[in-house]
């Protein structure tokens, strides 16, 4: 055969196998073609990966995993199957039982063994999966990419697979043309090269080579009355009792097989490890190296418990089929160069005692302080709009969990909520955490493509929203039951497909606590604390935003690092303009109010509306967005004597997200008198980490000025760890890679690694980001740089993809920036590397005041004055630009996009066109 | 050790020749006119003329070949005598007369084929893809003089990069030239980033060189100040330390290759004798990116740059305003 790109020569195999598939005569024996990287091992193999073909692909498109397996010692069987790829065109139809016989036919010829693991593509997913099914005796895992096992009967099979199979287009379109291919092609992001696109087509030149592939999409079991139906569902029941590991590698951008189905099998096999491959594709092995993360899993990364040796057979694994190396394959794998013997000692997060988040809502509702205000929401008119007291909210809690169970909320059900922060929210997301449902919160904050992808990306079962949400699932076709918040008239509810409405479900309720018929769904001491519980987003500032999983046990130690370490006491009046801390209000015992202000845009929260919320309560707490505290500055000429008065009974500011210049503080100072200003440093996976006031960051800034203390500067100062959490940082090399020996010692720049009880379970549907996350000991590698001082103080120096590399060593950008930002007429600046890693240039990239109209290059002077301010601090800059504006992030307004900035300096600066940023 | 510097009469040369000789080395220059620097011997004659040349090596322990045409304009034939022939002469000669050492001053324009350059490595020299006479007959050069490298004649390539300083004609005398009449556009923004040598580096890099045989010998490194800077910035800077406006205006870099290769192209038919405004060349260099990962050359050589383009443009302004002075 002739050569193609990415196949040894040595892999093509053909092999005549005798056939027990019912459709064949008795007697029939078919020809095989298929690719085997066998005789390139050279060893007894670790196992043997059976890889299946969709359709309209064939063995061809797993050549990047059977050149890894020779490299990890698997070996790798790709077949084509029967009336596809090179293998025999047998002249009859085969259907889904057939394919399952043939591909027993075909092990059982080739005399495979065990232990098997098999792959999947697409139609080959469900192939796969019916061979596991039935030789569960050498099955000793699954390994899925973009497929499907289950259609719900409801619901129309995706749009173009309807189109391939309706009977005007079908014939043509699979069989007469090549069109099925070419759209299948044409899927693949990036385009797939043109030799390789040459290559996948090779084995359906014609019309009659191109039967299978009619035929294929023809058995697709779209209804119950399909014969292939019975065969599917058998399978797709079958699976649930596999207890083999499993492996997920999916491209979300499948326009066919979409989250829906990789939702449906992650339940069908919950021990699955999964990773969605953010901008992937229906060809998600063409689209990205999945064979890296295939072996690295195979090679023992699997998920803790799934990997159990019981899988494995004995009489399917014989001994000398697994090599000593199997036992422990960490030790020939990179990670193994980080010992965890060079991490500190930590207890499990298991450990201890939990305290379920409700537990101070029901003591209050249940004592002495029930009639007491628990939530208030602030109208525009400085008057409390809305309000529950403890025994209230516990009713409201109460009725909706009973309410949301009737229509089918149970217990690890996936909640969207996109509902406004105040009571409305407070009471869902309590009686979601009673109910044991899994919250989902993405924010606006995200913005809309970004929403969109987290939406889909968790597939909630349910979707409770306002109109504006709704008008969005609508229009983006999000998955999930829609409930509106409010009552809609009966066109808009059908426009929008809701089935719900919040106000309807608590009529129905009743008062929730007669109707409760299942007592243990509503029982906080029932709940499992290591189940999950909400799922939040990352900004998305550094990549895609990023669903972090919490469990109950992460999100209650969350609240108890928030009361230990910011002295907040159940009874205390709190301002809740900071959404993720705001839910944890009834969770402290706290009365939370939440003031007047657009809650999506938290820059929104003036001074006046602050003042007002503080007085209504007479709150001492107040948790407030940094971008919201410029506005309050910006605003404080309307505040009244009155309202002075009630905010100097503020002793407390908590505002976390992003760094607040002292500046702002300082001047704030000025409408808090009483208060203690709190910037703590943390992120979306570890809430908060340190904790640090004004006093102690203008302290840590005259030790910088000073030059007293070791390590002072360079950074911004977050203080030090907070109660709960301990930081460590991993010492970075010249190429920019934090792979030293784990130290607090002063003056030393690493990634900052956080271990705390209340960080992420884990990322979700992100193995590999997880398992790059977590692989230093089980610390959270915050992907963050930093240093400790002489004084233990935190100083954080930026991303750890924002670090430039010259040829002079390491420099991270926030200590220059800060240099930059001391030139007058310098608003904000970044700091980027263009160039290779290891001789990068450093370059500036900086907003004016006033804005300049063009990028291009500054000017003169504040080209000197910018290359001064960075050499004060030791950095030699290459080139100095101004923009108009720098890109930041949606959620805070004040992440620079670094990344964004480096990749349109580089083109700037490599003499292209000076085009926007 | 006695060191015969070729080309002592351009600015590189030159200074090469006075720092070896403040080092302790003996100098002997060799070019046609005398090279007016005190205390070294000026063996006068043609690169082109071997009798000259068989002459000026003997008793040498080792020769820096600085002498080439280094024009945008001008016959085909010439480039090839001078940068191609009178290489292999030398290279010849030397040999015979036990020379021992043989730094061959090169351009990293040999290797390069009109994209951006960033952060870029010393690549060997490819005179089939490269363009112009310069840099194909530089490039020539280049493989002759290390193909001739061995344990007894040890030959290096230095590829300084856009050499630059007081009484530099290449390029610093070119711009204030243009600016003065007005003539002197940006090339786009002026964005693109360009390293450039001031001369005492260079020169320090050859000295380094020739004590640094030992590393160096068969392999060629690029030299820069490693201070890659946006072009439009240099030349401002340029401008200013001469006294001169800087240009306020752009001309795409697109639009100036192909304005430069017509003008290149008219001037060789025309055997116009000086230089011409622009040649495609110069607009390339001008308008895309042209910089040089250093480490490797810092490692080999033991050199880093004593002069940064700040106190380079400090020394130009100084070496304008004591001209205008003695003018005045």
């Amino acid at each position: 055969m002739v050569t193609l790109p990415g196949v040894d020569p040595s892999w093509p195999a053909y092999r005549d196998v005798p056939s027990t598939a019912a459709v064949d005569p008795a007697g029939t024996t078919n020809s095989w073609h298929y690719l085997d990287n066998g005789s390139q091992l050279l060893e007894p193999p670790r196992g043997t990966l059976l890889c299946v073909h969709g359709n309209p692909t064939w063995s061809y498109l797993w050549r990047s995993v059977l050149a890894a397996g020779v490299e990890h010692g698997w070996r790798v069987i790709a077949v084509d199957q029967l009336n596809m790829g090179l293998s025999e065109r047998t002249g009859r139809f085969r259907r889904l039982a057939d394919r399952v016989d043939d591909l027993n036919d075909f092990v059982e010829s080739i005399g495979l063994t065990g232990p098997v693991i098999t792959v999947g593509h697409d139609w080959g997913g469900v192939v796969s999966l019916g061979f596991a099914n039935r030789r569960r005796d050498l099955l000793s895992g699954v390994v899925l990419t973009n497929t499907a096992i289950h259609q719900d009967p409801d619901r129309q099979i995706p749009a173009p697979l309807r189109l391939a199979l309706h009977p005007m287009v079908h014939r043509w379109g699979t069989r007469d043309t090549s069109a099925f291919l070419d759209v299948t092609h044409s899927l693949a992001r990036p385009s797939l090269p043109k030799e390789v696109r040459k290559a996948f087509l090779l084995p359906y030149r014609g019309g009659a080579r191109r039967q299978g592939i009619a035929d294929f999409v023809a058995d697709i079991p779209a209804r119950p009355s399909h014969p292939s139906y019975p065969t599917l569902r058998s399978i797709a029941e079958g699976i649930r009792t596999l207890e083999v590991p499993a492996l997920m590698l999916w491209g979300p951008e499948d326009p066919i097989f979409s989250d829906t189905y990789l939702n449906d099998l992650a339940e069908r096999l919950p021990q699955a490890d999964i990773h969605r491959f953010e901008g992937a594709s229906h060809l998600v092995g063409e689209d990205r190296d999945i064979a890296t993360p295939l072996f690295r899993w195979l090679n023992g990364a699997r998920s803790a418990g799934a990997a159990s040796p019981e899988a494995v057979s004995p009489e399917a694994a014989p001994p000398e089929a697994v090599s000593p190396e199997a036992a422990s394959p960490e030790a020939a794998s990179p990670e193994a160069a980080f010992p965890e013997a060079a991490f500190p000692d930590q207890e499990p997060a298991q450990a201890g005692t939990f305290t379920p988040l409700e537990h101070e809502l029901i003591q209050r509702a249940n004592g002495p302080h029930t009639d007491q205000l628990a939530v208030a929401d602030m109208g525009a008119d400085g008057q409390i709009e809305r309000s529950l007291s403890w025994q209230g909210l516990e009713r409201e809690v109460q009725t909706l969990a009973a309410a949301l169970r009737q229509i089918g909320v149970r217990r690890g059900s996936r909640i969207s909520l996109m509902v406004p922060p105040g009571v409305e929210l407070t009471v869902l997301l309590y009686a979601c955490l009673r109910i044991g449902a899994v919250i989902i919160v993405a924010d606006a904050g995200l913005g809309r493509k970004g929403l969109s992808k987290a939406v889909r990306g968790t597939v909630p079962d349910f979707l409770i929203g306002i109109d504006l949400a709704l008008t969005a699932a609508k229009l983006f076709n999000w998955p999930g039951r829609r409930i509106s918040v409010a009552t809609l008239p009966a066109a808009k509810r059908k426009l929008l497909g809701v089935q719900h409405s919040l106000a309807e479900l608590r009529a129905a309720s009743g008062d929730g606590t007669s109707t409760e018929t299942d007592d243990a769904g509503l029982d906080p001491d029932g709940l499992d604390p290591d189940a999950d519980a909400a799922i939040l987003f990352t900004s998305g500032s550094t990549g895609p935003a990023k669903g972090v999983v919490y469990t109950h046990r992460r999100l209650a130690a969350m609240r108890d690092t928030l009361a230990q370490t910011f002295n907040i006491r159940p009874g205390d009046g709190l301002v809740a303009g900071f959404a993720p801390f705001a839910l944890l209000g009834p969770a402290l015992g706290t009365t939370s109010i939440t003031p007047d202000m657009d809650v999506t845009k938290p820059k929104t929260l003036s001074a006046a509306a602050l003042a007002d919320a503080v007085a209504a309560i007479h709150a001492t707490t107040v948790f407030a967005s940094p971008a919201a505290l410029r506005n309050i500055l910006a605003t404080q000429p309307e505040l009244t004597d009155q309202h002075r008065a009630a905010l100097a009974g503020v002793s407390l500011l908590l505002s976390a997200g992003a760094p607040v210049p002292s500046r702002l503080l300082t001047e704030l100072l000025g409408i808090l008198p009483g208060a203690s200003l709190h910037t703590p440093y943390g992120m979306t996976e570890a809430l908060p980490v340190t904790d640090v006031d004004l006093g102690l960051i203008l302290s840590a800034e005259a030790d910088a000025a000073a030059g007293n203390v070791v390590g002072a500067g360079n950074g911004v100062c977050v203080g030090r760890a907070n109660s709960g959490a301990e930081i460590t940082v991993r010492p970075l090399n010249q190429e920019g890679t934090a792979d030293g020996d784990p130290t607090t010692d002063a003056g030393i720049t690493g990634e900052i690694l956080v271990h705390a009880p209340h960080v992420k379970e884990r990322y979700h549907r992100l193995w590999m980001t997880q398992r790059e996350s977590s692989r230093s000991g089980g610390w959270h590698r915050t992907g963050d740089v930093g240093h400790f001082d002489g004084d233990g103080r935190l100083w954080v120096e930026g991303r750890l993809p924002h670090i430039v590399t010259a040829s002079t060593g390491v420099v991270t950008p926030v200590g220059v920036e800060q240099a930059l930002e001391s030139v007058d007429v310098v608003g904000l600046a970044a700091v980027v590397g263009v160039g290779p890693a290891g001789t990068q240039a450093v370059v500036a990239v900086v907003e004016t005041i006033p804005p300049v109209k063009k990028p291009g290059l500054a000017g003169a002077e504040l080209a000197a004055q910018a290359r001064n301010a960075a050499r004060s601090v030791g950095v030699e800059l290459s080139a100095v630009l101004a923009v108009p504006s720098l890109p930041t992030d949606i959620r805070h307004n004040a992440k620079i996009d670094r990344t964004a900035v480096a990749v349109w300096a580089a083109g700037v600066l490599a003499g292209g066109r000076v085009g926007k940023l | 050790m006695r060191v015969l510097v070729t080309g002592a009469s351009g600015m590189l040369g030159r200074v090469t020749a006075a720092l070896l000789q403040a080092q302790g080395h003996a100098v002997r220059t060799f070019q046609r006119r005398p090279s007016g620097l005190a205390g070294v011997e000026d063996s006068l004659g043609s690169i082109t003329d071997q009798t000259a040349i068989h002459r000026a090596v003997q008793g040498m322990d080792a020769v820096v070949h600085l002498a080439a045409k280094v024009s945008f304009a001008g016959a085909a034939a010439d480039f090839e005598a001078i940068n191609v022939e009178g290489t292999r002469v030398l290279l010849e000669e030397s040999r015979a007369a036990g020379v021992r050492d043989f730094v061959f001053i090169s351009s990293p324009s040999v290797a390069h084929v009109g994209e951006a350059l960033v952060g870029q490595g010393a690549t060997e020299a490819t005179p089939a893809l490269v363009r112009g006479n310069y840099a194909q007959t530089k490039a020539k050069a280049e493989l002759l003089a290390l193909d001739a490298n061995s344990e007894s004649f040890r030959v290096a390539a230095v590829r300084p990069h856009i050499v630059w300083g007081p009484g530099d004609t290449q390029l610093v005398e070119r711009v204030l030239e243009r600016a003065r009449a007005g003539r002197l556009p940006f090339l786009d923004a002026g964005t693109a980033l360009v390293d450039t040598t001031y001369v005492d580096n260079a020169a320090a890099a050859i000295g380094a060189a020739l004590s640094g045989m030992d590393r160096l010998a068969g392999q060629a490194v690029v030299v820069t100040n490693g201070e890659p800077r946006p072009i439009g910035e240099l030349i401002a800077g340029i401008c200013r330390a001469g006294g001169v406006q800087p240009p306020r205006w752009a001309v795409p870099g697109g639009v100036a290759r192909v304005a430069g290769s017509l003008v290149e192209f008219l001037w060789q038919r025309g055997g116009i004798e000086s230089e011409p405004p622009m040649t495609r060349f110069l607009a390339e260099q001008l308008s895309t990116a042209h910089w040089f990962d250093q480490r490797r050359t810092r490692e080999l050589l033991d050199w880093t740059p004593a002069v940064s383009v700040d106190e380079g443009l400090a020394r130009l302004a100084q070496h304008y305003q004591g001209n205008q002075a003695s003018f005045s």
